[in-house]
């Protein structure tokens, strides 16, 4: 099963990229390249098998839910690429 | 006493430092210096802190001065690999998208180190997010081996690496996914550690790909290793992954012993483009322990032939979910000509992403995607399961195994640029043991050409304790370890 240019815009939408037709055209062809690699794993039986998702058995770790101190509200957005009373601006979502 | 204290260990400078010989200020200038004199030609550093270094390096001293004990780390120089969170300073994962992000919280590993005493030169270069195996993808520049300039210090751990190895700190901290410690240890021919998935807080490493990730030490030798790794491990409130299990004095198991080792030799680490000189200085480090009292055995791992294609499948759907902050929003790049959102999200992740980090979150994206999730994620993952069965069966047959770190060693730069097979070929010796989830060490175990060699000694889950013995008994009867490479301004 090989990729099409279709399924390269679909998938670089899925992944917020705006690539170049350049880009497209390379991902096309690298990621083809690796889609015939993966292959070799379709040669193992693994009917029954397990999945792995975590490799060391840890599960429901708990911990009191207590109050404690975080961030400052000017911390957390210190970072931000715009930033007005403490709030992030973006692009308007919701038209009024 | 020579002013060259950038060439001496953690151990060796901790005691001068305890017996009141030299002061923390003077190790801290000397090292500022010594960067100062080579980063030109080896470029290990994103970030130097010098003030910051002389700053922590003086707060040593008064506490000395005040009559207080202080603990073996303390006053003594390290760098950190750019993809943990340090508060105030830049921290870029060699990323234009993280350009300007300074954390506002330290990671557990920095918090600790700090606690300890240890004084902070920078920030170490690396691939893009941790994605490479030469840091030639960093999204800033290429870091070289000081062992050869026109040669990789490998990856992604790259800068970490380099500047332990010209003298530019006396440890650093790497993170390691598929071999990020271990091949850049190997290359640069210095000690590398991935302990156990969990042995360590990943509070502040910013994520790669979670399941596989861990933070380690690299140190000049297998004592500074210990040494930091004690410092390092613990369970973290801040990281519910990490373990909660007794830590144990690491230096406990420095000890020349390998009566009665079992190491077992899986075939299938020395195929696949396996330099015979490496494989030559691997075999001559087997016999060296076997003259020493342990006992080699041939074994088979089948899965580990799979092992590329079940980790490129893995981190990339890791990582794709990971990256998906990048957003444009909280921090780092936002795209100046956006108009709605979904238009800032894709502008923003199109200009402030390379093409290695782009390739693997679009691989990453298909894989989860449905109609695709059966065939390449889930199927992975069953694989990842065989993977570990293998390696329980060898632990129940033999106490470590030993491989070659990397198949070759460190390579020109741009040579393997445009084939990326080739340069994920570098990694298949070290990738099986994050899919496990075990420890593994990287020490010098020879050279060629001038190049280092790097011996892959990997032990059951929680067992650093062995790994450790076996890395000191076998540096303690060779001297690769003590060579230094002959960098000149």
């Amino acid at each position: 099963m090989g990729l099409t240019r279709e399924d390269i815009d679909s998938v670089a939408l899925l992944s917020r990229l705006e690539l170049s037709d350049h880009e497209k055209q390379r991902l096309t062809v690298q990621i083809n390249k690796l889609l015939g690699d993966f292959q070799k794993l379709q040669e193992i039986d693994t009917s029954g098998v397990e999945p792995t998702s975590h490799a060391m058995p840890v599960f429901n770790v708990f911990r009191e839910d207590l109050v404690r101190p975080s961030l400052a509200a000017e911390e957390v957005v210190a970072n931000g690429p715009q930033v007005e009373e403490n709030c992030f601006v973006v692009p308007r979502i919701v038209e009024t | 006493m020579s002013d060259a204290f950038y060439e001496l260990t953690a151990h060796e400078l901790g005691a001068l430092i305890r017996s009141k010989q030299v002061r923390a200020v003077e190790i801290a200038q000397s090292f500022v210096d010594r960067v100062e004199a080579v980063e030109d030609c080896v470029r290990s550093y994103v970030t130097t802190t010098p003030e910051l270094a002389l700053e922590q390096a003086k707060l040593v001293d008064e506490s000395i001065d005040r009559g207080n004990e202080v603990g073996p780390l303390a006053g003594i120089p390290w760098a950190i690999k750019d993809n943990m969170s340090t508060r105030g300073i830049l921290t870029t994962c060699s990323s234009k998208i993280l350009r300007n992000y300074r954390p506002v919280y330290d990671a557990t590993v920095v918090d600790r180190l700090g606690g300890a005493g240890a004084v902070t030169l920078g920030k170490t270069n690396l691939d893009e997010f941790a994605m490479g195996s030469s840091t030639e993808n960093s999204g800033f520049f290429v870091t070289h081996n000081p062992w050869n300039t026109d040669t990789v210090p490998g990856g992604s751990s790259g800068g970490s690496a380099a500047a332990v190895s010209a003298d530019e700190c006396v440890f650093a901290l790497g993170s390691d996914t598929g071999g990020s410690i271990r091949q850049p240890a190997s290359y640069c021919g210095v000690v590398g550690m991935k302990p156990t998935y969990g042995r360590v807080s990943r509070y502040g490493l910013i994520a790669f790909a979670s399941s596989l990730d861990q933070i380690g030490p690299l140190t000049k030798d297998v004592e500074d290793c210990a040494l930091v790794l004690g410092c390092i491990s613990g369970k973290d409130a801040l990281d519910s992954t990490s373990l909660d299990v007794d830590v144990p004095d690491f230096t406990k198991s420095l000890v020349e012993d390998v009566k009665g080792l079992r190491i077992g030799v899986p075939r299938e680490f020395f195929g696949m483009g396996t330099d015979p000189d490496v494989e030559a200085a691997v075999r001559g480090a087997l016999d060296l322990l076997v003259t020493l009292g342990a006992t080699a055995q041939e074994t088979s791992m089948p899965s580990v032939d799979y092992g590329l294609p079940v980790y490129y499948i893995i981190a990339p759907a890791e990582c794709s979910s990971n990256l998906a902050r990048y957003d444009g929003v909280r921090y780092g790049l936002r795209s100046a000509d956006a108009s709605d959102t979904v238009g800032m999200f894709q502008k923003t992740r199109e200009e402030g992403f390379g093409d290695e980090v782009k390739q693997r979150i679009m691989i990453g994206t298909y894989a989860l995607s449905a109609g695709y999730y059966d065939a390449y994620y889930l199927k992975a993952q069953q694989v990842r399961t065989l993977l570990r069965r293998d390696f329980d069966e060898a632990f129940a047959k033999f106490d470590v195994l030993i491989t070659p770190t990397s198949p070759t060693v460190a390579f020109r730069i741009g040579e393997r640029a445009d084939d990326p097979y080739a340069m994920k070929l570098s990694d298949v010796c070290t990738i099986p043991a994050n899919l496990a989830g075990i420890p593994a060490i990287s020490i010098p175990c020879g050279f060629k050409d001038g190049l280092p060699i790097g011996l892959q000694i990997m032990s059951r889950a929680l067992d650093e304790e062995t790994l450790i013995r076996v890395a000191y008994t076998f540096e303690r009867n060779t001297d690769h370890h003590a060579r230094k490479p002959s960098l000149r301004k």
